[in-house]
């Protein structure tokens, strides 16, 4: 047992060749501290040891240094645990003293008096030691077992990955993978979905039914009140800011033609893509994300039942049947928001407002909203499921994924949404 | 652990505990009068039949839960006390399944609790926490990993080394053995045993594996009829008349454990 015992260094110190009086004594009294260690006499120029005096000050974990002629001992006191050590004010003050003692370990350690010494006090020793036993260490047996199991199993720290010359040049390369595998995964998909659609044309009749009623039911109907409360909204301030520019040219009748096109056209498939990309995007990529994660995709692989059929099938074609309906939802609410606020704020009645409607907004333009919010469904649901196919096990993992699956989806719909403005630009106004 | 226990009180000290959770059909009673102690020094299994409510009872002495009638003290304290800052330093707790932070690496995790204390200098935690990680049987080269690379014996390790980080003196255990290989158990056992020793840990663990009760516990109580119906060291508790205990320990595979081990250790 390594240092069990009251050691003297190999090299006696210059100190204790001598040994004047008072050394004499402080060696006895080391000696006599680690054979009774409960009966500790006063150190001998400690002030206040306040052992039982005062809970708080006594327990926090202290180092005092004494000197006595050419002896130098250090002794620490109180609690030298990781709780205590983290007390307000303990540390610095202990740091302070730690300092002070700089390459210490060739002189006389005194632990006996630390109530309760854990791994990390012991490790802070340990390192204070630079590593190796002080030249003379008085301690009792569970701090000297707590002491050596730091000595035996302290290792030098793991290498830091330091960062490298050239990294962002590797950054870029991993990011092409990245983007690669992207491309890749969301062919395949796309692929195994044509197949899907293939099986379920040929045998509608085992077709995911219950699935796609149950995703209808989530993504659609109990998306039905925030996507009328935000219509509204959104046509009612529509209705508020054109009323000023109109009102000065005197053009207050048009207010139902730049409303109704901009509506039925562009903000209603809109609006309703961007909250349902959010809304359900978001929980179709963490509820695959976490199948994933709890392996229930491949228990459903293992009974022969595939992801592609099941899960994300149902899940595309919900949406494509869910996002132009709510997206017509939406247009009407915001219509009627356009309307309520044009009849108060420029005496538009509803009723000219609904007859004028008709003649103002073509026909095409509600095919064209329809056609866009089939495709706007059919890419949140496809985004949201490759995203979810491919979260990891952790945490972080899945986080990102559904941020992903929200941001991509998002901007998808954007830029689709600006290919058809210029596409379809001479179709229906 | 330097210090001499004097174990005026009980370490955790459960009283006329009652837990009611609502069900389909009505609410359904778990633990009624419930009382339980634990004395410093201890190695406590809870054992009972599924469904009696014992992980409920480990997390009610983390605080976790609250019962709906009756008293937890832990340390001499309301459980509501142990949660504040420096938690970890109180009691140590291992999940089940590890319940390791995914996003962060091994060495982080086990960190993590000291990380908290927003004192401690980096390099001084994290030679801590590699000594933990060592202590529980990994190699340094581990702390680098992600616990999803992690086998199931390896997140337990971890989640052991994370919990035993600020030396607690209560450690809870669920279900410690479960999932592991014999050999990673029989790891696992030796492990707590030496942490028994060295740390003057005291330990609470539900298990259903009777090598682990017969090999590590110097106490086991029997969770049956909504109570502990039996406190006891192990060879007092074989021979307990109550009919769940003769099932579960007089069964072929308890006999099978008995048989192995010899007799039971007394406490």
């Amino acid at each position: 047992m390594r240092g069990a015992s009251f050691k003297p260094a190999s090299p006696v110190g210059p100190g204790l060749h001598v040994r004047p009086p008072a050394a004499a004594t402080a060696v006895r009294w080391l000696r006599l501290s680690w054979l009774v260690t409960q009966e500790v006499p006063p150190p001998p120029s400690s002030a206040a040891l306040g052992s039982d005096a005062g809970g708080e000050a006594a327990a926090r974990p202290r180092l005092k240094r004494f000197d006595a002629q050419g002896v130098k001992l250090w002794r620490a006191e109180g609690r030298w645990t990781a709780l205590d050590m983290a007390a307000p004010g303990a540390w610095a003050a202990l740091r302070r003293s730690l300092r002070a003692g700089q390459n210490s370990a060739s002189e006389s350690w005194d632990l006996s008096a630390i109530e309760r010494l854990d791994h990390v006090g012991a490790q802070l020793l340990w390192s204070h030691w630079g590593r190796r036993w002080p030249a003379h260490l008085s301690a009792d047996e569970s701090q000297r077992r707590v002491l050596q199991t730091v000595a035996r199993l302290s290792s030098p720290l793991p290498a830091r990955l330091r960062p490298v010359w050239g990294a962002s040049w590797y950054a870029l390369g991993v990011r092409l993978v990245l983007v690669k595998s992207h491309v890749v995964g969301l062919l395949a998909l796309l692929g195994q979905l044509l197949l899907d659609t293939g099986r379920l044309l040929r045998k509608p009749r085992m077709g995911p039914w219950r699935d796609i009623s149950g995703q209808l039911y989530n993504t659609g109907a109990t998306a039905l009140p925030i996507t009328a409360l935000v219509g509204f909204l959104i046509g009612v301030v529509l209705a508020y800011l054109l009323s000023r520019q109109l009102r000065q040219f005197g053009a207050d009748a048009y207010i139902v033609d730049i409303l109704g096109v901009a509506l039925v056209r562009e903000l209603g498939p809109m609006l309703a893509a961007i909250l349902v990309a959010g809304r359900s995007g978001s929980a179709m990529t963490a509820q695959i994300g976490v199948m994933h994660v709890t392996q229930e995709i491949d228990a459903m692989r293992v009974m022969g039942i595939a992801r592609g059929y099941r899960l994300v099938l149902p899940r595309v074609l919900a949406l494509m049947l869910a996002l132009p309906l709510l997206s017509t939802w939406t247009t009407l609410w915001a219509l009627l928001g356009g309307m309520l606020a044009a009849d108060v704020t420029m005496n538009v009645e509803p009723a000219f407002f609904a007859s004028a409607l008709p003649a103002a907004v073509q026909a095409s333009n509600l095919g064209l909203a329809l056609g866009k919010s089939v495709v706007f469904g059919w890419l949140i649901a496809l985004l949201a499921c490759h995203h979810g196919l491919r979260v990891a096990p952790n945490t972080e993992s899945l986080g990102h994924g559904t941020t992903a699956s929200v941001v991509s989806s998002i901007t998808a719909v954007l830029l689709v949404d600006a290919l058809c403005a210029v596409l379809f630009k001479s179709v229906g106004i | 652990m330097n210090a001499v226990h004097v174990a005026a009180q009980p370490l955790v000290d459960v009283q006329g505990l009652r837990t009611v959770f609502d069900s389909a059909d009505g609410p359904r009673v778990v633990h009624e009068g419930l009382s339980l102690q634990v004395w410093s020094g201890d190695i406590m299994a809870l054992v009972g039949g599924s469904g009696t409510g014992k992980t409920v009872l480990l997390r009610q002495m983390l605080g976790l839960a609250q019962p709906a009638a009756g008293s937890v003290r832990v340390l001499g304290q309301p459980v509501a006390a142990l949660t504040r800052r420096g938690a970890a330093g109180r009691i140590g707790m291992l999940f089940q399944h590890g319940a390791l932070f995914s996003a962060f690496s091994v060495l982080d995790n086990i960190a993590f609790p000291l990380r908290e204390l927003r004192v401690l200098p980096r390099t001084l935690i994290e030679e801590a926490a590699l000594i933990k990680l060592r202590m529980v049987g990994l190699e340094p080269d581990a702390a680098s990993k992600m616990p999803s690379e992690l086998s199931g014996g390896m997140v337990k390790r971890v989640a052991l080394a994370r919990a035993l980080i600020m030396d607690p003196p209560l450690l809870l255990l669920d279900e410690p053995t479960a999932g592991l290989d014999p050999d990673a158990a029989d790891g696992l056992c030796d492990l707590l045993r030496t942490l028994h020793r060295d740390l003057a840990l005291t330990i609470v663990m539900v298990t259903h594996d009777l090598d682990t009760l017969f090999e590590l516990s110097t106490r086991v109580a029997v969770l049956a009829d909504r109570r502990v119906i039996v406190s006891a060291p192990p060879r007092q508790v074989v021979s307990h008349a109550h009919p769940f205990v003769q099932q579960f320990f007089g069964g072929e595979r308890g006999q099978r454990a008995m048989a192995l081990l010899g007799t039971p250790p007394v406490a």
